[in-house]
């Protein structure tokens, strides 16, 4: 007697997941059953950066701290600002100051900046952590030795990032850190003006390394930090690094998968 | 009494004690892994460096550097680093005893469980994710991104120092050339790190925290980031003032402290003051002491040690990946050996060849 009347109510889960247009989204049920749940994963472009099952031991929070997927996720974030601050920011001495100002006095409760800048200091905590924990674990060990390798390179990368970007809001802060970190440059042997060696570059009197030809004129643009420092920290930091940090992490992630996922004992 | 505390820890505050305590704290940390990570120690260390600053921020100075925008990130590191070694510690200490017992570690004994990604994983980075997010959002809210004066080429503050994480390469520039503090040692740094998978191939004892089965490495890793790397930064951002003075935690950075500049090359040393000659008037000569102890550095020890107490280690390496191994710890040694012969003789540069802008 009472079985029509189910029928006829209106179930809203089910004309979610019966519709055409979920279906043509999701190809698997929802019930916890194990076919389903592999499919989820393997069907789902992010998620299939997993493979559809983990060691035990490799899963848990106390074994990776998850400071890899961390770093990724603080990565993403920082794109997600960034572009959100590329709509207000102008990379020119006029502006450049003026445009982060009106960031702050403009925008009540904006925290995109803030975002963006303490994002990019956790994300320098993270990959260290990171690094700190595969050590711990001698998960750098055959044969992962490349992927640890790559894993230097990004983290080099992550700092560079955070370097070139330390320039972009042009105040005192900025000007002068990367003055004081670019000067080291100057000093490199043979390339820089100053560097060991960089003397015996000379044809006859002529001097081949001089401060406008050596590797610091080209990281700046100039001689000082000034609007040629400004585009070229400014492109290296939007576009340049960026770039190659996510080619090298789609290998890194790769590499995780092609080494035997995440380490664990033999 | 804090007053009294606070003279206390400035008078002793130097480059040479705080270097020096570093290293004994590392040391004991090291050698006494049950303790230094069982639940009392870890507390013990937290109490007193929480206490520390507890007491550091009643002072206006030390409030003021600390509470730098740009230098809360490095608080909040010294914490989630201090506790992440203690907790790896715990966990290698716990599959020592195990090991010893002749049990799985904790790692293996489950490393044949397979768990499904899609809930099991997903769900922890999930969670692990929003509680990231949520620190990051409220981190955000509370702390005002710095934003000084409009950049202004003719007026350089004093200290200008690099962004934080540079601040370990900028205080090797006391003791080193920028040529070597700014551009060769960082790149021994990367490639260092580059060829430890090279250098320990052995892929036994990997997959799970343990100590005492690599202690050799594990060592010489925690000795390169927290004395060579964390420390540095602590004392370049928190303890160098003005004309990159050192001052203690609670000192006023007052611009205008004198500290006189006395260093002495060894080549000044030896053929002045010890031998009374005068310098010789070419390079080679003058410098030809300086020159010898370098290379006497770099291929004494590693030779004696491969006859003797690494003996088992350079044949397990082979030649080449034993002479690289010790280069580069030679050179990880160097700043360290830098440093005290800095403080103890006054000594600038090992080699000085001004003319060639090499100085060691």
């Amino acid at each position: 007697m009472a079985e029509p009347e189910k029928k006829t109510k209106f179930n809203l889960g089910k004309f979610i997941t019966e519709s055409q247009l979920y279906k043509s989204m999701f190809r698997h049920g929802y019930t916890p059953s194990e076919r389903d749940r592999a499919l989820s994963v393997m069907t789902n472009v992010f998620f299939h950066l997993h493979p559809v099952k983990v060691r035990k031991s490799g899963a848990r929070f106390g074994f990776t701290w998850c400071a890899g997927g961390l770093s990724f996720f603080v990565f993403l974030t920082l794109v997600v600002s960034g572009i959100l601050l590329m709509f207000y920011y102008r990379p020119t001495v006029e502006h450049a100051y003026n445009d982060i100002m009106a960031l702050r006095e403009h925008v009540p409760f904006g925290i995109m900046r803030e975002l963006h800048r303490w994002g990019a200091h956790a994300m320098i905590i993270t990959v260290w952590l990171h690094m700190f924990r595969v050590f711990m674990t001698g998960s750098y060990k055959p044969p992962r030795e490349f992927n640890w390798v790559i894993g230097v390179i990004l983290l080099v990368l992550t700092m560079l990032l955070s370097f070139t970007g330390y320039l972009l809001p042009w105040d005192q802060l900025a000007m002068w850190a990367i003055t004081v970190g670019s000067n080291m440059a100057r000093a490199t042997p043979f390339l820089g003006h100053e560097g060991p060696g960089a003397a015996l570059l000379a044809l006859g009197d002529i001097p081949l390394v001089h401060s406008g030809s050596d590797v610091r004129f080209a990281l700046l643009g100039g001689r000082f930090v000034g609007a040629g420092a400004l585009l070229r920290f400014y492109i290296l930091h939007c576009v340049a690094i960026p770039t190659v940090a996510v080619v090298l992490m789609s290998v890194h992630f790769w590499r995780i998968r092609k080494d035997g996922g995440i380490s664990g004992p033999l | 009494m804090i007053e009294l505390f606070k003279e206390l820890v400035d008078a002793v505050s130097s480059p040479v004690t705080i270097f020096t305590g570093a290293v004994v704290v590392f040391l004991l940390f090291v050698t006494f892994p049950r303790q230094a990570a069982s639940k009392g120690g870890g507390l013990t260390l937290l109490f007193l460096v929480l206490a520390f600053f507890g007491v550091g921020l009643t002072d206006k100075h030390f409030r003021s550097i600390v509470s730098a925008p740009d230098n809360v990130p490095i608080v909040g590191m010294i914490f989630i680093f201090g506790y992440f070694t203690w907790y790896a510690m715990r966990k290698a200490v716990e599959n020592d005893r195990r090991m010893e017992k002749g049990e799985p570690t904790v790692e293996q004994a489950e490393t044949n469980d397979k768990v499904l990604v899609f809930p099991y994983l997903i769900f922890i980075e999930f969670v692990v994710a929003l509680a990231y997010a949520v620190g990051l959002v409220l981190w955000s809210l509370f702390l005002k991104a710095p934003l000084e004066e409009p950049a202004n080429p003719t007026v350089s503050p004093n200290p200008s120092k690099a962004p934080w994480y540079f601040l370990g390469l900028q205080e090797m520039l006391v003791y080193f050339d920028p040529w070597i503090a700014g551009v060769l040692l960082p790149t021994l740094i990367i490639l260092g790190l580059c060829a430890i998978p090279y250098i320990d191939r052995d892929p036994g004892n990997s997959g799970f925290y343990c100590y005492q089965k690599r202690r050799l490495g594990i060592q010489v890793y925690l000795f390169g980031f927290w004395v060579l790397w964390i420390l540095l930064i602590v004392v370049g951002t928190f303890l160098r003032g003005p004309n990159w003075n050192f001052f203690g935690p609670f000192e006023r950075w007052d611009v205008h402290k004198v500290v006189p500049l006395v260093n002495v090359n060894l080549s000044d040393l030896l053929f002045i003051k010890w031998l009374g000659w005068g310098l010789p008037k070419e390079w080679y000569l003058r410098e030809a002491p300086g020159i010898l102890l370098i290379f006497t550095y770099l291929i004494l020890p590693p030779a004696v040690l491969a006859k003797t107490v690494l003996k088992g280690l350079c044949k397990k390496l082979e030649p080449v990946r034993y002479s690289i191994l010790m280069f580069l710890l030679l050179v990880m040694l160097s700043l360290p050996i830098k440093m005290y012969l800095r403080w103890a003789f006054n000594l600038k540069y090992l080699v000085a060849i001004p003319e060639f802008f090499f100085n060691i």
